[in-house]
């Protein structure tokens, strides 16, 4: 399938639908698809916001009553239920799903001038498998014995032998399992789908190096997701019929669980689960991470009128995080007693990536260097997602070496470390890149002055919640723990738990401005104009919100790269990508 | 809202740097012959990671600044520089590789020299949620466990095969005494799920992971009781699964070694 050919045959595989279910439910266009994955990502970081909050509730005060739990204090097993779905939903539901489901859904195919993805139907196949994912994991809180309470990670044989090991281990994990296995063809269907796309439907001129950062963003990450969920699939299936089946994959023999001897497991190994998990489980952190970093180098760019600094420089520091995502697992497994050889060679690759991820961090910096900044809710969260990015990224230096995980590992260092890298700076990039987007998805602008108010709370909000944790750690607090009564050197630590806990209150409630600001400016927002931001990429020379073939039938021409900002001697501060006016250095 | 935001990162910069270096969380005094380098190596990543982060923050802060949109002046239209660009990638690569290799000796001593054969050898086993300690007794050798004898309900939650004359000596405690200035080789064990073996004042951690011997061995330095808690998920009671580590001199071990086998 040729450039031209493919793009002519996706625009004649569907018709604009007339019928509301076919329009908005099942629908084929990728743009429905992605605010479909969108708003499922947006139910779900509420459903798992509300979690944390509970949890932070339980780590201040262990000992209070709260509402919805029943009467006395919060068990210790629906303490770790709720870390336990928490950490789920949010990977999977929201890290997972709103950057590449999303974002990458609604402007890959329209940024490469596309009328849709490669696959329609199996674009919408992969969303509707994504939301029965999302209903069979929720679903977990309502069986017998609740949620599984053994972590995101789900190490076996805690989660391998059944309700055996605690509630939530029954039915809960078995339903955990299943979730996890559809997921993952979800986001296998749509990893193929972008891979296809971004090779095969790209518009006359549109060469590799001409492509916004954010497609090449949503690339790499495809190709991770390709890579890494058909292993966690995989190790899924393993699990469950270890469970289910009476295998014994990851159980060894002789285990003795409450006086009672599991006869009919031998053999297994529970590390074999953690190679599988984490071989997924590094690259998804990339998974979650890229597509915010494609955001906010777009996002810099635009509303620091500048071309990106070194934008080969920052496609090659994607293309080696991809590649060196994958041979760095090992890291998290320094204490597991996988072989003290491969520690010490997991821990060089894993430095390694610190290298790329400086490259990006001082060629955002380089980009908004000798611009002229506007300070629009967009770019104030990209500028946080830089921020953040920096603060959480400058902590796996130190969980990098495994000399220093013989303490850090599983404290609070580790929580405060990964949330701020991949949890905040990824949501920081989600809340980038729906104020970035909104306009051409919705057709009307977001509240400016509501979208600050949000950003001044939460950006304060989400330091003052995961710095501390940092804190935490060094003082060796170990993280699950549903409170710190069990340890004496623990309750010194209390007061922490308090201002954390003041502090995510704080938070959480701010983000009720950001919901609050979707939906009164879907409805009552100004009227957006095809270009609000003044921008290059091809989705803004569309209407907003564009028609159901993107282009109305007439494919554009591409003659530069994205980033052609303040040009001299160009008509205005900005060339976009389909303008023929010469530029220097129009070879990118 | 420039002024506002530069402000904003270097406060948030500064306030978290204040935190790191004079915060009163900080590590327990160290009890083992890790404990020196570990807090060396800690320090210069320490050290190092905040110099970059001060600048990468404050570089940030004041492009927020400086570059603000009311100013006066051009844009400089520029793709980037690939001298700065080599610049940094090596700059950074030299840094955290660097760091990587300076920091490995901690790991060497610990995990790939194995214990000196004159050492004493204690096994840990963890099970939902209790430590159990085993000591091999005059003849220096653990007997034979078998998991349908592990019944804490009747005194034998280790299951020590009493046709094993090996295990005839055998003491089960539930705390790890040990005695000052000897080596101690810990061979973790686990019943049913993964449990940690973590002491902060050694600077170690391992996991138990059932199927498997991990190995640890360190010289506590200092006699006093530490806490021993689980460090990794293990169920509903992990967070009060503790006991401790409980070091003692030579004569005071000999003595609580005899008041344990005596039953």
């Amino acid at each position: 399938m040729g450039h031209t050919a493919g793009t002519h045959d996706a625009h004649a595989v569907h018709e604009a639908p007339q019928s509301f279910i076919r329009k908005y439910i099942f629908s084929y266009d990728h743009k429905v698809i992605g605010i479909q994955y969108w708003f499922l990502a947006l139910t779900a970081v509420f459903v798992g916001m509300a979690l944390s909050l509970y949890m932070r509730l339980r780590l201040a005060w262990p000992s209070a009553h709260f509402p919805l739990l029943g009467s006395g204090p919060m068990t210790p097993e629906t303490y770790l239920s709720l870390l336990t779905m928490h950490g789920t939903i949010m990977v999977f539901f929201v890290l997972t799903t709103a950057p590449q489901g999303g974002f990458g859904n609604y402007a890959l195919p329209i940024q490469i001038g596309a009328a849709d993805m490669a696959f329609p139907f199996l674009n919408m196949m992969s969303f509707w498998v994504t939301f029965v994912a999302f209903a069979v994991m929720v679903s977990a809180f309502f069986v017998t014995g609740g949620a599984p309470l053994g972590g995101w990670t789900a190490y076996p044989p805690l989660s391998a032998l059944g309700a055996i090991t605690g509630p939530g281990e029954g039915t809960g994990m078995t339903l955990w399992i299943i979730s996890i296995a559809l997921f993952c063809v979800g986001a296998l269907l749509g990893a193929l789908n972008f891979i296809a796309t971004t090779i095969d439907l790209r518009t006359k001129g549109m060469s590799l190096m001409r492509m916004p950062l954010t497609v090449w963003a949503w690339f790499i990450t495809a190709i991770l997701g390709l890579l890494a969920f058909g292993v966690l699939l995989a190790g899924g299936i393993l699990l469950l019929m270890d469970r289910l089946a009476g295998t014994s994959f990851f159980i060894p023999g002789g285990l003795v669980v409450s006086e009672q001897v599991m006869v009919s497991h031998s053999g297994g190994s529970p590390l074999l689960w953690q190679h599988l998990f984490w071989f997924f489980g590094h690259p998804e952190v990339y998974i979650a991470i890229l597509p915010g970093m494609g955001a906010a180098s777009q996002i810099l760019s635009v509303f620091s009128r500048k071309p990106i600094f070194g934008y080969r420089a920052m496609v090659y520091a994607m293309l080696s995080i991809g590649i060196l995502g994958f041979l760095v697992w090992g890291h998290h497994m320094f204490i597991s007693g996988m072989s003290p050889y491969s520690a010490m060679a997991f821990s060089v690759m894993t430095l390694s990536i610190g290298v790329p991820s400086a490259i990006k961090t001082f060629n955002w910096i380089g980009t908004m260097w000798g611009g002229k900044i506007r300070f629009t809710a967009p770019m104030l969260y990209a500028i946080g997602f830089v921020s953040l990015f920096v603060s959480g990224g400058l902590s796996g230096i130190f969980l990098g070496q495994p000399s220093l995980d013989l303490y850090l590992h599983d404290t609070y260092f580790v929580v405060g470390h990964f949330h701020l890298v991949m949890g905040v700076a990824a949501i920081f990039g989600m809340f980038a890149g729906t104020t970035y987007w909104f306009p051409k998805m919705f057709g009307r602008m977001m509240h400016e002055g509501l979208g600050k108010l949000h950003f001044w709370i939460t950006f304060p909000g989400v330091y003052a919640i995961f710095m501390p944790m940092h804190y935490l750690g060094i003082a060796g607090h170990m993280r699950r723990y549903a409170d710190t009564t069990g340890v004496n050197y623990l309750a010194a630590l209390q007061p922490v738990h308090v201002f954390i806990t003041v502090a995510a209150i704080i938070t959480i409630s701010a983000q009720l401005l950001f919901v609050i600001n979707i939906f009164w400016s879907m409805f009552k927002g100004p009227k957006a104009t095809e270009n609000p931001w003044e921008a290059t990429t091809l989705e803004w020379t569309v209407p907003s919100p564009p028609p159901h073939d993107n282009f109305g039938g007439k494919m554009p021409v591409v003659y530069h790269g994205a980033y052609e900002y303040s040009v001299p001697g160009a008509a205005k501060d900005y060339v976009m990508q389909t303008s023929p006016e010469a530029v220097p250095h129009s070879g990118h | 809202m420039a002024l506002m935001l530069a402000l904003a990162i270097t406060a948030i910069t500064l306030i978290s740097m204040y935190f790191f270096a004079y915060g009163p969380w900080w590590f327990p005094p160290f009890i083992s012959e890790y404990g020196a380098a570990y807090d060396k190596q800690f320090m210069l990543t320490l050290i190092i990671t905040g110099i970059i982060f001060f600048f990468a923050q404050l570089g940030l802060a004041y492009a927020v600044f400086r570059y603000r949109g009311q100013r006066e002046g051009k844009v400089h239209y520029s793709h980037g520089n690939n001298a700065l660009e080599v610049l940094w990638t090596s700059a950074a690569a030299v840094l955290f590789i660097g760091l990587v290799f300076w920091g490995q000796n901690i790991w060497v001593r610990a995990h790939l020299r194995p214990a000196d054969p004159g050492s004493m050898r204690v096994e840990v086993w963890g099970q939902q949620f209790t430590w159990y300690i085993r000591y091999p007794g005059a003849d220096g050798k653990f007997g034979r466990t078998k998991p349908e004898l592990m019944k804490e309900s009747i005194g034998q939650p280790l299951g020590i095969d009493p046709d094993d004359p090996a295990g005839k000596d055998d003491i089960v405690a539930t705390v790890l005494a040990v005695p000052v200035n000897r080596e101690v080789e810990v061979i973790l064990h686990s019943k049913d799920v993964i449990h940690s073996f973590f002491v902060p004042e050694l600077r170690l951690k391992q996991d138990a992971v059932p199927g498997l011997e991990n190995r640890l061995h360190f010289t506590p330095s200092k006699i006093g009781r530490y806490e021993m808690p689980c460090a990794e998920l293990c169920g509903l009671g992990h967070y009060q699964m503790r006991t401790f580590l409980d070091v003692k001199t030579d004569a005071d071990f000999e003595q609580w070694l005899r008041d344990q086998a005596a039953p």
